[in-house]
């Protein structure tokens, strides 16, 4: 019984997670206090989901698929992790040389469906628990699977040369993302399970929308290489929010796959 | 008295023929060594608390890639809390991302302290550390000053390099840097 409460317990702050960053993929992100460091140190983060990118005004993130991936591939937990009502702070001790990368991935399916009654019914969860939640005789089902990834790198000293897993929507920058400079070009190219892909929808926006009157969003789709060629004007934070769907689904269930891709990205002054 | 050569050679025998191949050398040496004499001012600037700003000098390449390291003067003394003394110098940022990091400081003949307000001079021989040879072409000789609770600023002076005849080129800050005198002779 008890087992019962707390597998339903989980269930539902997944779902809930899941709702945080599929349903409202756009405005979820990460900052850090620094992405460039000359000496090992701690590092502070604000996780949350907004209106618009970095505005703390809406709901903390919840962060427990977050991975903190050191240069050497060994992971760093979070410390000092409080989940506040508009967001969620985090510590990180970053003692190597080399790039960091954060990582927050998340993937489920979400069905929609009409029960005897014609009654709406929904879903978001996991596979195992997709087949038991959604019956047999379901009216009008509509399954989508999910796959979420956001990423943040702090780099301490010399950057190290990333790596992409090759699953779901990643990006590989040709300049490394601890280095963008105003003025200078960058080509991103965009991987969906390791294939550089046309047509993802990348956005991105610069911080502090609240000192000025237009959003300011910058929108591109990748060309047939996969890549987009951006060159960034102003110094700032920057939210870049790509997505992407195709059918590639890993249960029979689902007709279409979505992928979402978030980064911050740290553009310094000349 | 020391001898300058190993005691197993014969000196006697030896001491004809190599002293004047050594002598033309050195002079050889002279006639081509090129100098950089730098000049920078870090002004003074009237501030609550004033930090002495950290400082990199640099000659760059045309592609704006860093060619030698002349100077980085920054505080090598650890904090209160015992954090690193290297922990502000990407505030270096230009610096900081085209050699710095690459670099394990402190750098041999290039590290130093912090310097105060005034005119600070340097000298640079070619052949010897920290400049060496340099090969023919157009240069920058750049200098980076980031203050703590203060600005920061780039100032570039463009030369180009060997030295035909003694020149002296200028370029001056705004607001973080002085002037940056550079004084090259043949």
């Amino acid at each position: 019984m008890k087992l019962q409460i707390k597998l339903q317990s989980a269930l539902l702050s997944l779902a809930i997670g899941m709702s945080a960053s599929v349903v409202h993929a756009h405005g979820v992100w990460i900052t850090s206090s620094s992405s460039v460091l000359s000496a090992p140190q701690f590092v502070t983060f604000d996780a949350a989901s907004s209106s618009v990118p970095f505005l703390i005004d809406h709901r903390p993130l919840v962060i427990d698929a977050l991975s903190i991936i050191a240069p050497d591939g060994s992971k760093v937990p979070p410390v000092n992790v409080m989940k506040g009502e508009l967001r969620t702070v985090f510590d990180a001790k970053l003692e190597q040389t080399g790039t960091y990368r954060l990582e927050l991935v998340r993937s489920g399916f979400r069905a929609n469906w009409k029960d005897a009654e014609n009654k709406p019914k929904r879903f978001m969860g996991t596979a195992e628990a997709l087949a038991k939640e959604v019956p047999a005789d379901a009216k009008e089902l509509k399954v989508t699977e999910s796959i979420s990834r956001m990423e943040n790198f702090i780099t301490v000293g010399k950057p190290s040369t990333l790596k992409t897993t090759g699953s779901g929507l990643e990006l590989v920058s040709a300049t490394h993302p601890n280095d963008l400079v105003v003025g200078e070009p960058v080509e991103f190219t965009f991987l969906v399970d390791g294939k550089p892909t046309e047509g993802v929808e990348v956005e991105m926006i610069r911080n502090q929308t609240r000192y000025r009157n237009k959003l300011d969003e910058k929108k591109y789709k990748t060309d047939k290489n996969g890549k987009v060629k951006v060159t960034l004007q102003e110094a700032g934070l920057y939210w870049l929010d790509a997505d992407f769907k195709d059918n590639n689904v890993s249960n029979k269930l689902a007709k279409e796959r979505g992928l979402a891709y978030v980064l911050t990205l740290e553009v310094l002054p000349q | 008295m020391r001898k300058w050569v190993p005691e197993f050679i014969s000196l006697p025998a030896l001491a004809p023929a190599l002293l004047p191949a050594l002598i033309a050398g050195m002079f050889a040496g002279q006639a081509v060594a090129g100098e950089i004499n730098l000049k920078v001012t870090l002004p003074q600037i009237n501030s609550a608390e004033y930090h002495r700003p950290y400082v990199a000098i640099w000659i760059e390449k045309p592609d704006q890639t860093v060619e030698k390291n002349l100077a980085v003067w920054y505080s090598q003394k650890k904090t209160d809390k015992g954090e690193q003394s290297d922990k502000w110098l990407k505030d270096l940022r230009q610096w900081w991302r085209k050699s710095g990091r690459d670099q394990a400081m402190p750098l041999d003949g290039v590290t130093g302290a912090t310097r105060p307000v005034g005119e600070q001079k340097l000298s640079f021989v070619e052949g010897k550390s920290p400049l060496g040879n340099l090969p023919a072409g157009q240069y920058n000789v750049v200098v980076e000053s980031a203050r703590e609770k203060g600005g920061r600023e780039l100032v570039r002076v463009p030369f180009t390099w060997p030295v035909q005849k003694a020149v002296t080129a200028k370029s001056s800050g705004q607001e973080e840097l002085g002037d940056v005198v550079v004084e090259l002779k043949p």
